[in-house]
């Protein structure tokens, strides 16, 4: 008698079959397919244009398997503006890193939300450049040790981390920033809905959305995986905690536009239109 | 035909720019090249594009990346140190093969240099826009008339050859009033296979990159690139010869400094001086053919630039010792008068091609 | 063949010197001319002066700029005190004398004084010193048909601004007659 047998996991089709560079124990992996879960789930990878950064995830365009572009270190919002314009039909969306989204991207990223660019945004933020080596990253923590702040980051001389949700939240474009983690499969479960809400956010036409992965990075850090997620747990939530911090349908408003101009009812320019 | 209308230079190269099928402009407000950004700002809602107002030059040429990939004409405008800001994109763009249109309407520099006419960022356009080895398709109009024929016309360069087309203006030209005859709009646009529009189930995924990290790899690609460039520098060169066949004198000159080295080839030639103008209108290709159908007749070269002396280093190459080549150029945002060039030509008549 | 005309008209930005100059290139392209519009730009507009240098001509306009001009247009001082030096022998000069109150004669040009903001005031046409300086202009210097000049203002006058047309038509009589 034949047994009878259930497929209860595999690849996903958005996820091509190759390897990827990331090193052992690095979230990377289980981001990259929990947003192959989500297109495969939405049924979208054929209408999908993923932009890769510059940066540990550079290689993405040869492990999703809807179109790819390969963006310059944090033009990936920009890319994504254009590709989005060009084709409004198309679901696009950006998977960026800390250095890449917060450093020398910082100002396509926030403009891209201002506009409430209707694109989706996969940040990474494991507080460290990876792929040059592990220096300071614009989100490393005060008197975090990297191979460019070797005495711990001095906050006197190089400044204070950026919290990239909390910033964004404060703009009219954004319609959803939200910060998960991907440290057990709980998180992981929370993470895959976040980032599905943000896909079905742009598929609705909301705006622009942005789920912030607080993540790892072993081999920079110089700790063992778990060893990793405890540093993480213990450091990095405290600082960067889970949560939403804009929704705007849950706000109660239909769309950005909607919560903008209430937000903006004292001005009559706003509420009445221009000439 | 369309009718003769009188309109700046900006503007009749933003509507030729929108009648050859562009419905994408991404830019950054930077003077002289103002009225283009503001003409595209009124006529693309009412052609149902897309203009928008980019927070940098970098973003904006990085959305003209993204739209291109998605297959769509698409084009920015600056002036000098914009174009500085955009040549990371613009290399992206050559190293993915990425058409796009890049208007740079030229002012004096460097650093924050002048907002007057100036031809100083001839070097950058033909050897420098970005890192790496590559090069654009770099025209140079010199009427009101050819910033709406060439702009128009750039469109299908670049999306045959996939490469971003450069037009290299100025201030002059761009701020000029002429009467121009616009090109007539088209509708059919050329396929574009590789674009990333999705793949719908029915294809492999597209991928628009330029990182190869096996040298091998990178070196191919780079290799079939230029054999590219040789079939647009065998089919693409272009240049007005006018009264070169007998010339002693043959100035080269281009764009705005062209009208004026036109000036005074006409002048030199009432004072019986045999002077004739080659008037490259591409850039790179640089119209060597050109030049070598005058070497044997010429007795020197004259490069009349505004600039220190830039195009005159390819003048040399071609020339390559044959003949003498002088150059005569006001920098800054000075514009030289005929008089001047002249002036340099009895010079260098007097010498007789010594 | 019909004369070839380099114009330069100045003035403070405001006074509409770079329309008065794209009337006189309108002319130019009614009559089907060669011609060129250059305008001064950037901080220069900017509430200082305004200059534009006007080409009319039967062959190709080589440099756009006039530098020696054969007409000029002055709207106020330091554009006469800046470009009296540059007309060239046998050229002519209008000048706003509401604005320019130190005139000298120019050896070699004819200086031609008219109270174009007076004028413009007194017959209710406030703004149009500028084209009432054009009027004068055509009167001295004749660069195109006189139909042709009112057929210009037709054309240049935004649709928006209809109600403009026989205002700057008047004012252009005025110079004319002045």
């Amino acid at each position: 008698m034949a047994e009878e047998r259930k497929i209860v996991y595999q690849r996903p089709h958005a996820l091509l079959p190759v390897n990827t560079n990331y090193c052992p124990g690095c979230p990377h992996g289980i981001v990259v397919r929990t947003v192959a879960e989500v297109l495969d789930e939405l049924g979208i990878e054929g209408t999908t244009v993923g932009v890769a950064p510059v940066g540990c995830a550079v290689m993405a365009y040869d492990f999703f398997g809807c179109d790819m572009i390969e963006a310059a270190h944090g033009r990936a919002p920009a890319v994504a503006t254009g590709c989005k314009r060009a084709n409004p039909d198309n679901i696009v969306f950006a998977y960026q890193g800390d250095g890449d989204l917060a450093s020398i991207g910082m100002a396509e990223t926030i403009h891209a939300a201002t506009r409430g660019e209707n694109i989706t945004v996969i940040f990474i933020n494991n507080a460290i450049y990876g792929m040059t080596g592990g220096q300071m990253a614009p989100t490393s923590l005060p008197n975090q040790v990297t191979q460019t702040s070797p005495y711990g980051r001095d906050v006197a001389t190089a400044g204070y981390p950026i919290r990239v949700c909390e910033l964004l939240s404060t703009l009219d474009g954004v319609a959803l920033a939200q910060r998960v983690t991907v440290d057990t499969p709980k998180n992981v479960r929370a993470a895959k809905r976040a980032i599905k809400k943000a896909f079905q956010y742009q598929m609705d036409g909301v705006g622009y959305s942005i789920i912030e992965v607080v993540s790892t990075c072993p081999t920079n850090w110089g700790l063992t995986p778990q060893e990793a997620f405890s540093w993480m747990r213990e450091n990095m939530l405290p600082y960067y905690p889970l949560g939403v911090f804009r929704d705007v349908l849950a706000e109660g408003h239909e769309s950005v536009a909607e919560a903008a101009i209430e937000r903006a009812k004292d001005c009559p320019i706003v509420t009445e239109g221009g000439k | 035909m369309s009718e003769k209308v009188l309109m700046k230079g900006n503007e009749a190269l933003a509507e030729s720019a929108i009648r050859a099928g562009c419905r994408f402009f991404f830019g950054y407000p930077i003077t002289p090249q103002t009225e283009l950004a503001a003409y595209m700002s009124k006529r693309m809602p009412k052609e149902g594009g897309t203009y928008l107002q980019a927070e940098s030059e970098i973003a904006a040429i990085n959305m003209v990346y993204g739209a291109s990939a998605a297959g769509a004409r698409v084009m920015t405008s600056s002036s000098s140190p914009g174009i500085s800001l955009k040549t990371e994109g613009i290399s992206y763009m050559i190293g993915a093969d990425l058409p796009g249109v890049i208007i740079n309407v030229q002012r004096g520099g460097p650093g924050l240099g002048g907002i007057q006419p100036s031809q100083s960022d001839y070097w950058q356009a033909t050897r420098a826009l970005g890192h790496g080895d590559g090069q654009i398709i770099v025209l140079a109009p010199s009427t009101v008339q050819e910033m709406a024929d060439l702009a128009y016309g750039a469109f299908d360069l670049a999306d045959t050859y996939r490469t971003p087309v450069m037009i290299l203006a100025d201030g002059m030209l761009g701020q000029m009033m002429e009467p121009v005859v616009l090109p007539e709009r088209r509708d059919e646009l050329p396929e574009k296979p590789w674009a990333t529009t999705g793949h719908k189930g029915q294809r492999p995924h597209n991928v628009v990159n330029s990182l190869y990290l096996t040298a091998d790899a990178l070196e191919k690609l780079n290799v079939e690139r230029f054999e590219r460039y040789e079939v647009i520098k065998r089919e693409e060169q272009r240049a007005e010869c006018v009264m070169t066949e007998d010339a002693d004198i043959v100035l080269v000159a281009f764009g705005a400094s062209a009208r004026i080295a036109r000036s005074a080839v006409v002048h030199a030639r009432e004072k019986g001086i045999k002077a004739g103008l080659i008037r490259p209108i591409t850039l790179w290709p640089f119209p060597t053919d050109a030049i070598e159908a005058t070497i044997g007749t010429a007795k020197a070269y004259l490069s009349v630039e505004m600039n220190m002396g830039q195009m005159v280093d390819d003048v040399r190459l071609v020339v390559n010792g044959r003949k003498p080549v002088e150059f005569y150029g006001r920098t800054g945002g000075v514009i030289p008068t005929p008089a001047e060039v002249l002036a340099k030509i009895e010079e260098m008549n007097a010498k007789g091609g010594e | 063949m019909a004369a070839t005309h380099n114009i330069v008209l100045a003035g403070f930005g405001g006074q509409g010197i770079l329309f008065a100059g794209k009337v006189i290139a309108s002319a130019g392209l009614i009559e089907g001319r060669e011609l060129s519009w250059l305008p001064s730009y950037g901080p220069e507009m900017r509430g200082g002066t305004a200059n534009c240098s006007v080409v009319l001509s039967d062959e190709p306009v080589g440099s756009p700029l006039v530098t020696a001009p054969d007409a000029l247009v002055v709207m106020n001082q330091p554009s006469f005190d800046k470009f009296r030096d540059t007309v060239v022998e046998g050229g002519v000069v209008v000048a706003d004398s509401t604005l320019v109150p130190n005139t000298s004669e120019i050896p070699g040009a004819k200086l031609c004084c008219i109270p174009a903001t007076q004028l413009a005031e007194e017959a209710g046409l406030k703004g149009l010193a500028n084209i009432i300086c054009v009027g004068k202009l055509f009167a001295e210097v004749g660069f195109c048909d006189r139909e042709t000049l009112f057929a210009a203002i037709d054309k240049c006058v935004p649709p928006k601004k209809a109600a403009m047309i026989e205002k700057n038509k008047q004012a252009l009589e005025i110079g004319m007659n002045a």
